[in-house]
């Protein structure tokens, strides 16, 4: 990069020599080097995959919470096992379960690898060429890989869960936990600034920024030789248990209190070294400018939707998937673009060990008659899919199948 | 600076126009890469700028400014820039020490103490005065839709940008570039009347818009050019032009609507 720049001659930058040591590596974390970013695992590398590499140091992760919150609390307890997994602290707020009981139950890890390892050697084989299974009739497809998976699993970036076991105590209790139940917190003290905000966001915001401070997450102690990163996990922000009326009336109170609660947020992410998850009741807020403030105040929006009680659930084309999976959002940090992948259709399924996002695939058609019920519904469900840049189709006139 | 875009416009960063409001909109795709081209465009023509940059951190500014050839450090410290890190007064704001009287935050309004936005017009007006030995001052706000969010009222941000326009387009013969969000079918309707207003008064509108047939791998998006001639002269209409953009790790390639590379 710094010959490309000599060679064009028109920018500045010099890139530092490396003279001195340099810092060793935070654990558990991986350079983004085009972007000039950290990025950490979100837990699940296929969501890994989806965001682009993974979660940047200094942003936040949105999770619209599907319809009863089942799978968005997978995701926001995958998020927290790999903190502890990879040594980082934590810090959980919640206004519905004690941070206490959410640590009991965060998944265990595939910690011998065999799992992890089993994977290797799958892509490995696949790799090396024809012998072990070649295909006679779909030989153009022989070379593709046979999962969606970055080929970063080979290194320690993402790790694998068990959901059916809990995490172990021992390990749980091995890194520096930080908790914040708005029910056990005390009342908003008098002597602080007016805030102009709910009360319960302006205590969690008081309490992270106590924390940033006092561990030295914003780099404010030089002394400091051995850093390490913040997770945040806050749960269910929006909802009626943290006093603000969003999802339960069509004109709240406050309606800003959210959006200036990101805001702050925002600034405290970006000034240390930590990152956010937050799983927000989405389709519980009835005003949806409020919602479509959120998504411009967040880096990643993923919306999560179930099929649990929708006539989906019983639809032969997503017998195989639990849910969709949106992403509303990627950002384009430090960079003009943003390294997404290239499928947005996206879908979840739970195993009995394992959550995984995939691209969607629909099963061959196999019926005598083409059913024409299908074929709309999936026209329909085609267009809200594709919504990369965000931009979903305006009007069926467009795809007329 | 993106050159394609600078002969779309007609403009070169050695004759800067003087007392223009351009408007940069985008809906359903990220506008962003248009802030960045206005950012080292005016830096290049040796304007003064005062950037509002309430969304991203200078870093992530700095980082994008040098692929495009410019050093934003550097001109921070030759007092070109002057960067307004909206996050940053934002934490001081709540969380710092207790304000010194000669030096108000800019983002005042968020404690509620004053419901309207004098405190950053303020420190506009402050920063772009003193001119110096640059040329034409330039006001750059990225974006106005976050201080709806933050609290401020729509008529609250209509006056803001009024007092701006009249200092800095009218005084001081310098140039305006504000970014909003819109949506078309939007129901946030504080934004929509800000950016309807905004869209009035403005001189020249680039409008960056998803496609609307949805994600494409070589089409980013599509941009439309309003130039408004009708609001200097009456009897003028507004020339629209429309291109297709790509957005590429340095560079934005500008064509004409149907005809991407991938396409020829």
């Amino acid at each position: 990069m710094a010959a490309a720049g000599g060679a064009r001659g028109r920018t500045s930058f010099q890139r530092r020599p490396g003279a001195g040591p340099r810092p060793p590596a935070l654990p558990g974390t991986r350079p983004a080097l085009r972007r000039g970013q950290l990025l950490l695992s979100s837990g699940l590398p296929s969501l890994d995959c989806v965001l682009g590499g993974g979660v940047a140091v200094g942003t936040l992760l949105l999770i619209e919470e599907d319809k009863y919150g089942l799978y968005s609390n997978l995701l926001f307890k995958y998020f927290l096992a790999e903190g502890i997994v990879c040594g980082h602290e934590l810090f959980v707020a919640s206004a519905k379960e004690h941070p206490d009981n959410i640590l009991k139950e965060l998944p265990a890890p595939l910690l011998d690898d065999s799992h992890g390892k089993e994977l290797g050697n799958e892509a490995a084989a696949v790799k090396s060429e024809d012998l072990q299974d070649s295909m006679k009739i779909a030989w153009r497809y022989q070379n593709l890989p046979k999962m969606e998976v970055s080929p970063t699993m080979h290194t320690k970036f993402g790790h694998y869960y068990d959901i059916s076991k809990k995490m172990s105590p021992e390990l749980c209790q091995s890194v520096k936990f930080h908790s914040f139940y708005l029910h056990e917190e005390l009342p908003f003290e008098p002597k602080m600034k007016t805030w102009n905000m709910n009360s319960g966001y302006a205590r969690l915001l008081q309490s992270i920024q106590r924390i940033i401070s006092q561990e030295g997450f914003d780099g404010s102690d030089p002394q400091q030789k051995q850093r390490n990163v913040l997770r945040i996990g806050i749960q269910s922000l929006g909802s009626i248990l943290w006093g603000d009326d969003v999802c339960c009336s069509d004109t709240p109170e406050d309606p800003q209190s959210l959006t200036k609660f990101l805001y702050v947020l925002r600034g405290l992410l970006r000034k240390s070294l930590s990152a956010c998850i937050i799983t927000m009741p989405a389709h519980l807020i009835q005003n949806k400018a409020i919602m479509e403030r959120v998504t411009n105040l967040s880096d990643m929006v993923v919306g999560l939707e179930s099929f649990i009680g929708s006539e989906r659930e019983t639809n032969p084309l997503y017998k195989d998937y639990h849910g969709l999976v949106h992403v509303h959002q990627i950002p384009r940090l430090n960079s003009l673009i943003c390294d997404v992948s290239d499928t947005k259709d996206l879908a979840f399924r739970l195993k009995r060990k394992q959550f995984t996002i995939e691209r969607l695939h629909l099963p061959p058609d196999l019926s005598d008659t083409v059913s024409r019920a299908s074929k709309q519904d999936l026209a329909g469900s085609a267009k809200l899919l594709s919504s990369g840049c965000g931009a979903m189709a305006i009007g069926k006139k467009h795809l007329d199948f | 600076m993106l050159a394609e875009l600078n002969e779309l416009l007609g403009a070169a960063p050695e004759r800067p126009d003087a007392g223009k409001f351009t408007l940069l909109r985008d809906t359903q795709t990220d506008g962003s890469f248009l802030v960045h081209h206005f950012l080292s465009f005016y830096l290049r023509a040796g304007c003064k700028v005062c950037f509002v940059a309430l969304l991203q951190s200078f870093s992530h500014y700095n980082i994008v400014a040098q692929k495009l050839g410019v050093n934003l450090a550097a001109a921070k410290e030759q007092g070109q820039l002057v960067f307004l890190e909206g996050l940053q007064s934002c934490l001081d704001l709540l969380f710092g020490e207790e304000e010194q009287p000669g030096q108000p935050n800019p983002l005042q309004f968020l404690s509620g103490s004053s419901p309207d936005l004098r405190a950053l017009f303020d420190f506009v007006r402050v920063s772009l005065s003193a001119a110096g030995s640059w040329k034409g001052p330039v006001l750059l706000v990225d974006d106005l839709s976050v201080l709806l969010s933050l609290g401020a009222a729509p008529v609250a941000v209509l006056d803001f940008i009024h007092y701006c326009r009249v200092c800095v387009c009218c005084q001081l013969k310098g140039n305006i570039v504000v970014l909003v969000h819109s949506n078309e079918d939007s129901e946030d309707e504080e934004n929509e009347l800000v950016v309807n207003s905004l869209c009035h008064h403005s001189d020249l509108i680039l409008w960056a818009e998803g496609l609307a047939t949805g994600f494409c791998k070589d089409v980013h998006g599509q941009i439309k050019i309003i130039k408004r001639l009708s609001l200097r002269r009456a009897a003028e209409q507004d020339v629209v032009q429309i291109y297709q953009y790509k957005i590429q790790d340095r560079n934005v390639s500008f064509f004409a609507r149907g005809l991407s590379a991938a396409v020829l």
